[in-house]
């Protein structure tokens, strides 16, 4: 079988697999590797060097702006995972209620509309407010846009599960709360996490809903770097890339353990 | 079942929160955009005549229905910026997602190909870099296109050229650095419907004597029709909003809808005009959004 398997990969099929992951990974490994570079120059190789780490964490700025960055992330990931679950939960165990389909609809938008318009909307809702603009409303707007792809990750989890576990529960003596928080709560926290890091990861990455809804001062990182990009490359930029793909990159490993204890788990206590 | 109808309660009261939330910080502002959109243009803080005054009553707002403005719209079919970055919109997302298809099929066709226990690690390469910030990822090929980067240095060392090319600003860099971030998007839903099928079909079209080029074009390809519509309406949909990839590796020339937007909006400060292209853009969306909702539904109905 397996033989018959692998006889069935032809040259071409090889060809185009190497060549497709070639170009989506070598981009970011030269990037990576020219983060290391000693050479003022980014395009001439000057030997392997810390400096433009050193570099980055002697730019005040650039820090202020990382570490706003991760504040809002973090904050913004916390209430979003919140706010996602609990939509989750309404949308697959709640049934019928008043405006449901309006519901789902709102939380299906922002997940295909540009940026551009997400942005611009919520900037008009902040003036309108008249709300002073910097963390929270960064950490609102990102909010928002997050807390739809958390939903749709906890729903998808939510909706696989066997709901006579939460019902023989209820048999047991439990009320449906306790139900939920003893029985369903633990099978569906690994997808909880994985929902929290993308929210996460969204945020760190997000550089057009921010520029519409932060202050002048408070600036996120992305924003930063791409102010600096457009004025040309510079190495240091090559090293705070690199430091967001390794914070990336740890996320990722964290994610897809967290979604492999939550395949391994379903597997022991319910069918898939 | 009456566990079930007893759990139903609870579970409703889950969505208040969120519910109020999308209302707040997702209908309304929508509501402001249309709002904003009608309104006359203001050289004032915020820069737009306000329409509807909801602290003076019913009086007052129907008062504002009549003073409702078109010119923003008006101005968005007469000028011919507006105009040509709508069309180039359509045409940059149209170009992209051919060129996405033809690249993202061979590789999620290879990767259906695979061994079985191989076919969870390829996907997994393939979201990783969806994972990883499309600003750096742009970034990275801003550092290979530049006029002393790697892909001149590597065509000079070939002698495939005799001096650098110009490569940053052009659509060139722009389609490159598009198809680039999508191509996720792309390859995900159709390794999803290759992977899908049943080998038998293959196997079955040679036994009746077709070559396997043949038994690609009349098998395979069509059954992975639904993939290929997803994953070509998966690109389409964003790239046609899409800001920062033409802003930092497009020339200044001509721009598309998104990037209009920007412009009107923080240089030239006309909010009622910037509001109206979001709502043209929205409805630029409409069909391409109605028709993946078909595809999707009649994709899960086919599962059933």
């Amino acid at each position: 079988m397996m033989a018959q398997r692998i006889g069935r990969i032809s040259p071409f099929n090889i060809t185009a697999l190497a060549l497709g992951m070639a170009f989506l990974y070598l981009p970011i490994v030269i990037l990576v590797i020219y983060s290391f570079n000693a050479s003022r120059l980014v395009t001439v190789w000057g030997g392997w060097s810390l400096r433009w780490y050193h570099e980055f964490f002697n730019d005040r700025a650039m820090l202020d702006a990382a570490w706003m960055s991760l504040r809002v992330a973090a904050v913004s990931a916390t209430i979003a995972t919140l706010l996602g679950t609990l939509a989750a939960v309404g949308l697959v165990r709640g049934e019928r209620f008043r405006g449901r389909t309006l519901f789902s609809g709102m939380l299906y938008a922002p997940l295909v509309m540009p940026e551009v318009i997400s942005g611009l909307s919520l900037l008009l809702l902040f003036v309108a407010l008249n709300a002073e603009r910097g963390f929270w409303t960064v950490t609102i707007a990102h909010t928002t846009l997050t807390m739809c792809f958390v939903t749709v990750v906890v729903q998808s989890r939510l909706a696989s599960l066997d709901r006579s576990l939460e019902e023989a529960a209820m048999d047991l003596g439990c009320d449906p709360v306790q139900a939920f928080i003893r029985v369903t709560l633990p099978l569906i926290v690994p997808a909880i996490a994985a929902g929290w890091m993308l929210a996460f990861t969204l945020s760190l990455d997000d550089v057009v809903i921010a520029s519409f809804t932060t202050g002048p001062g408070s600036a996120t990182l992305p924003i930063r770097i791409y102010s600096e990009v457009r004025l040309g490359v510079k190495p240091e930029i090559n090293a705070i890339c690199t430091m967001v793909i390794a914070l990336i990159a740890v996320l990722i490993v964290l994610a897809s353990l967290a979604a492999k204890l939550s395949s391994s788990e379903a597997k022991s206590a319910a069918p898939l | 079942m009456s566990t079930r109808r007893i759990f139903a309660q609870p579970a409703r009261y889950a969505a208040i929160a969120p519910y109020l939330w999308m209302v707040l910080f997702f209908l309304v502002p929508f509501g402001f955009v249309v709002k904003i959109s009608l309104s006359q243009t203001a050289i004032a803080q915020p820069p737009y005549v306000p329409v509807f005054d909801f602290s003076e009553g019913w009086a007052a707002i129907s008062a504002a229905f009549a003073q409702l403005s078109f010119d923003s719209f008006r101005l968005l079919i007469s000028d011919s910026l507006y105009i040509s970055s709508y069309l180039r919109s359509v045409v940059v997302a149209v170009t992209s997602t051919l060129i996405l298809l033809l690249i993202g099929y061979p590789i999620a066709y290879g990767m259906a190909r695979l061994p079985q226990r191989w076919q969870p690690i390829a996907m997994m390469l393939v979201i990783v870099p969806f994972w990883t910030s499309f600003l750096i990822r742009i970034y990275a090929w801003i550092n290979i296109l530049q006029h002393d980067g790697l892909l001149n240095k590597i065509l000079l060392a070939l002698h495939l050229v005799s001096s650098p090319v110009v490569w940053l600003s052009t659509d060139t860099a722009m389609y490159l650095g598009i198809v680039y971030s999508y191509l996720p998007f792309m390859i995900l839903p159709l390794y999803a419907t290759l992977s899908k099928m049943d080998p038998s079909l293959l196997e079955a079209a040679s036994d009746l004597g077709s070559s396997p080029l043949q038994a690609f074009w009349l098998v395979t390809f069509p059954l992975s029709l639904p993939g290929v519509g997803a994953g070509a309406l998966l690109c389409f949909i964003p790239i046609i909003g899409e800001f920062v990839i033409p802003d930092l590796l497009a020339g200044s020339g001509s721009m598309m809808i998104g990037q209009t937007l920007w412009l009107e909006f923080f240089t030239n400060k006309d909010w009622p005009v910037a509001a109206a292209a979001a709502v043209a853009l929205l409805v630029l969306l409409v069909p391409p959004l109605l028709l993946y909702d078909r595809l999707q539904r009649r994709t899960l109905e086919g599962d059933r």
